[in-house]
């Protein structure tokens, strides 16, 4: 029996904050996110406080927002309730790493297809009741089955059955080998709820296993919520009370901010990082996340199905140029590989592709063409500033000999007619938890979002492979080669990475955040302090 | 003689039915003209979990393959019961739009409070001391604030008393348990800035309507008659100026109710506005219906109201011949 990546012991974010490393680190974030304590005022960031209000303003709530897990589609739910009312069995800490949250330690094994989770002692729900393996399967069955349509439909669908063993395990069967299998476990739809009587889990009543008890929800609106006395991280959480506001309008949430209505805002318009950084009550916190914004070309469809032009065209993009001009430097350069550099087994893709008008201009000529003619297709809400950076795209290609006729699409509706459906669009991509979840949803032949129609045997079976393989160092030198073939030969134009951009008063303290998901991995509630309370 | 209805109480009758008619109407164009946008609640709501099966299976479930003519019938049939169903998130409609409706009836009603007798007094004002300092004045502080955009008018509110004088909150997120004085207090921004954008159409209808009298030669009788200036505008103009005035207390009105949006999203107030613009984004076809509904029958609800004033208000529409 092979056994992988226990986790165990002492819950790590418990202990956040003071281990001499993190320490370091911090303050290295705290100088990149432009911070300099100010003499005579301590900024005790290390040292987590008691007690307080945490104000939240998000800007993507919706009226549409329920309790119900599987609904969960906007960051006010996947913050106020997956990371604040819930836990997961597993937990991304903010390094990336996964560790056991309410299970305590898992192993895998027949080749991944079979593993067994053991959750954690001791841990109540909010109303008093024992967390036990039925309320683990009835939480996983929630998505699964006919007519399912929870937004973790894809996960589930390769567990072929749960079993429950005593009263700390929980087996699950896979349909085939899957290593990823406990960081998919992270998914904020994958929340543990009491199972109900007869089947089915109690959402309705907003009880989980979570830092904070829930308050009040009005959807759209705002969610209070109370901290846990009983909560199973030792120490956590650190607020009192939590209250997530919606403030749709980033003006607004500016000004919540700045009027001290709110502590810390979601979003930050980088047209206002300025203003912020010269508040000197204010902070702005970036974190490197997994979204990348693309021009993806279709490599089944002409010209784009030449590999010549592809390679042309991602030489004759000036992306310092874009992410100077478009994105004011708030984004990192992309090099035509959809991998975060946050993932697990992301690789270096060399070279970096640079700007070279000359060397896209004799490839063409190497393959016969006399310059290329093509239609880009843009929108606004393609990806905040597509349009603007089509723009300087078409004046970089033109030096190279290239067309770039710029097709403005209608914002609304533009997913379902423009996406997956022009050959060469922009596109917004919020990333995956891990690499085979993106590159099997996004880049082998049979992928749903395949939006670069990139369809090549060998790279579906390196992503195959690389699924059920155990042995760690073979799956990241199969994982580097993936990635290799994507930056070489792949229709994925990867202009920038951005990072997520809070902007919050100095009274919150907090260490180094996580980026796979938003706010903390979700969890900035139980994380984060007020350094004034 | 046959014994004539009364005329109020037959032109009701009948503005009412032809109001419920275009209720109807105005509910079959938005259910086709939401059919007909591209995207779906599932490719919204599933986002980027949207594979082809996860949408088709959402859209079995909230009956959305059945084609739009029947959905709306199944609606209207619904609807004609009083029964607005469910949002597709499951929740009744009612129960989502309630609470903000409320809201809008709060800060709708105590704006009107404030605007309907002031804009009038100011109108007065404006037309007895017409070509006066004081006219000049409020005719062009108001015609410029009805010129500005109304977020323009929110964001220098929310900049001078907010921001920078730091008096009010610049959010006006009214909340449950909270006392009456705070939630009054958090929405002056809103009330205040509303007041600049409706007061300038209100002042400036009211002078015209009063004016438009005063050339007419009754008035002239009057002031030969030694009627002093001030008695001739409230006595002898202002009774025949009421039938236009209120319509356009009846718009502004409608307005407030209707039309505010823009003043909820920067304030953050959760009014019914923003549920009917988030209901679009997500086509959320039941609550958009419900909330174009509230919208429509407020338009026609006031507007048979200030046709009733007009008619009291005027004794040849009272006993017509």
């Amino acid at each position: 029996m092979e056994r992988v990546n226990i986790a165990g012991g002492e819950h790590p974010t418990a202990s956040a904050g003071m281990t001499p490393t993190r320490r370091r680190f911090l303050v290295g974030a705290s100088v990149v996110a432009g911070m300099v304590a100010l003499p005579g005022l301590s900024w005790a960031q290390d040292k987590p406080r008691q007690g307080g209000k945490l104000r939240y303003g998000m800007n993507d709530g919706s009226q549409q927002d329920t309790l119900d897990p599987a609904s969960w589609a906007t960051v006010m739910t996947g913050f106020a309730f997956n990371g604040s009312l819930c836990n997961n069995l597993v937990e991304l800490l903010p390094d990336g790493s996964l560790a056991g949250d309410l299970a305590e330690s898992w192993a895998g094994e027949e080749g991944a297809t079979r593993w067994t989770f053991i959750l954690r002692k001791g841990v109540k729900f909010h109303d008093g009741r024992p967390l036990t393996p039925e309320d683990v399967r009835q939480s996983l069955l929630h998505h699964m089955g006919e007519g399912s349509t929870s937004g973790a439909l894809a996960i589930v669908k390769q567990i072929k059955q749960i079993d429950k063993q005593g009263d700390e395990k929980v087996i699950f069967t896979l349909a085939e080998g899957n290593a990823d299998f406990p960081s998919l476990m992270s998914d904020y739809h994958l929340s543990i709820f009491p199972a109900k009587e007869g089947g089915g889990i109690d959402w309705q009543s907003g009880i989980g296993t979570g830092a904070f008890k829930l308050e009040s929800f009005e959807p759209g609106i705002a969610v209070r919520l109370k901290r846990n006395p009983d909560y199973h991280k030792p120490g956590l959480p650190h607020f009192d009370e939590v209250e997530v506001v919606n403030i749709s309008d980033a003006t607004a949430r500016l000004n919540a901010l700045m009027t001290g209505e709110v502590d810390v805002i979601e979003d930050l318009d980088i047209r206002n990082v300025a203003l912020v950084e010269r508040n000197p009550r204010l902070k702005i916190v970036r974190t490197p996340s997994l979204r990348h914004l693309t021009f993806d070309m279709n490599c089944s469809v002409a010209p784009y199905d030449n590999p010549a032009v592809r390679k042309a065209l991602k030489l004759a993009i000036d992306r310092d140029d874009i992410i100077a001009k478009v994105f004011l430097g708030e984004a990192k350069k992309g090099n035509d590989n959809p991998a975060a550099s946050i993932m697990p087994f992301y690789a270096e893709t060399p070279p970096q592709h640079a700007y070279d008008p000359d060397a896209a201009k004799a490839i063409l000529k190497e393959a016969g063409l006399d310059g290329v003619t093509v239609d880009l297709s843009v929108a606004e809400t393609a990806f905040p500033g597509a349009v603007d950076a089509a723009v300087l795209f078409k004046e970089h290609a033109a030096k190279a000999g290239i067309t770039v006729n710029i097709v403005q699409e209608a914002d609304d509706g533009y997913w379902d007619n423009v996406w997956l459906k022009k050959p060469f669009n922009a596109s917004d991509w919020y990333g995956r938890v891990t690499l085979d979840w993106l590159l099997a949803t996004s880049y082998t032949s049979d992928a749903p979002w395949n939006n670069t129609g990139f369809k090549k045997p060998g790279f579906d079976a390196l992503v195959k492979s690389a699924r059920a393989e155990m042995d760690q160092a073979k799956r990241a030198k199969t994982y580097a080669e993936a990635q290799q073939m994507l930056h070489d030969e792949g229709g994925v134009i990867t202009v920038a990475f951005v990072s997520w951009r809070l902007a919050m008063t100095t009274d919150i303290g907090h260490a180094a955040l996580g980026g796979i998901l938003p706010a903390d991995n979700h969890r900035g509630a139980e994380r984060w302090w007020r350094t004034d309370a | 003689m046959t014994t004539k209805s009364h005329p109020i109480l037959s032109m009701a009758a009948s503005r009412i039915g032809l109001g419920l008619l275009s209720l109807v109407i105005v509910s079959l164009i938005i259910f086709s003209a939401v059919s007909f946008l591209p995207g779906s609640y599932a490719s919204a709501i599933l986002g980027q979990n949207a594979t082809q099966a996860a949408i088709s299976a959402m859209e079995i479930k909230l009956g959305l393959n059945r084609p739009w003519f029947v959905r709306y019938l199944a609606w209207l049939g619904a609807a004609a019961t009083g029964d607005m169903g469910l949002s597709f998130s499951g929740r009744p409609v009612m129960a989502l739009i309630g609470p903000r409706l409320k809201n809008t009836l709060v800060l709708a009603s105590i704006t009107a409070a404030i605007a309907v007798p002031l804009s009038i007094t100011l109108g007065i004002v404006c037309a007895r001391y017409r070509g006066r300092f004081i006219d000049k004045f409020l005719s062009t502080s108001t015609l410029a604030s009805i010129s500005i955009p109304e977020f323009f008018v929110a964001y220098v509110v929310m900049m001078v008393l907010a921001v920078k004088l730091q008096l009010f909150p610049s959010m006006a997120g009214i909340r449950n348990g909270m006392g009456l004085g705070e939630q009054l207090y958090r929405m002056v921004l809103p009330i205040l800035t509303l007041l600049l954008v409706i007061l300038a159409h209100m002042v400036r209808n009211t002078r015209a309507a009063i004016l438009s009298v005063m050339a007419s030669p009754y008035v002239e009788m009057a002031r030969l008659k030694g009627e002093p200036e001030k008695r001739v505008v409230i006595r002898q103009a202002l009774p025949n100026a009421i039938g236009p005035i209120a319509s356009v207390v009846a718009l502004n009105l409608a307005y407030l109710i209707s039309g505010v949006v823009v003043i909820e999203v920067v304030f953050v107030y959760p009014g019914v506005g923003q549920a009917m613009i988030d209901a679009v984004r997500n086509r959320d076809v039941p609550v958009i219906q419900a909330c174009a509904l509230i919208f429509a029958a407020a338009y026609i609800g006031f507007n048979l109201i200030a046709d009733i004033i007009s008619i009291v208000s005027n004794p040849r529409l009272l006993h017509p011949r």
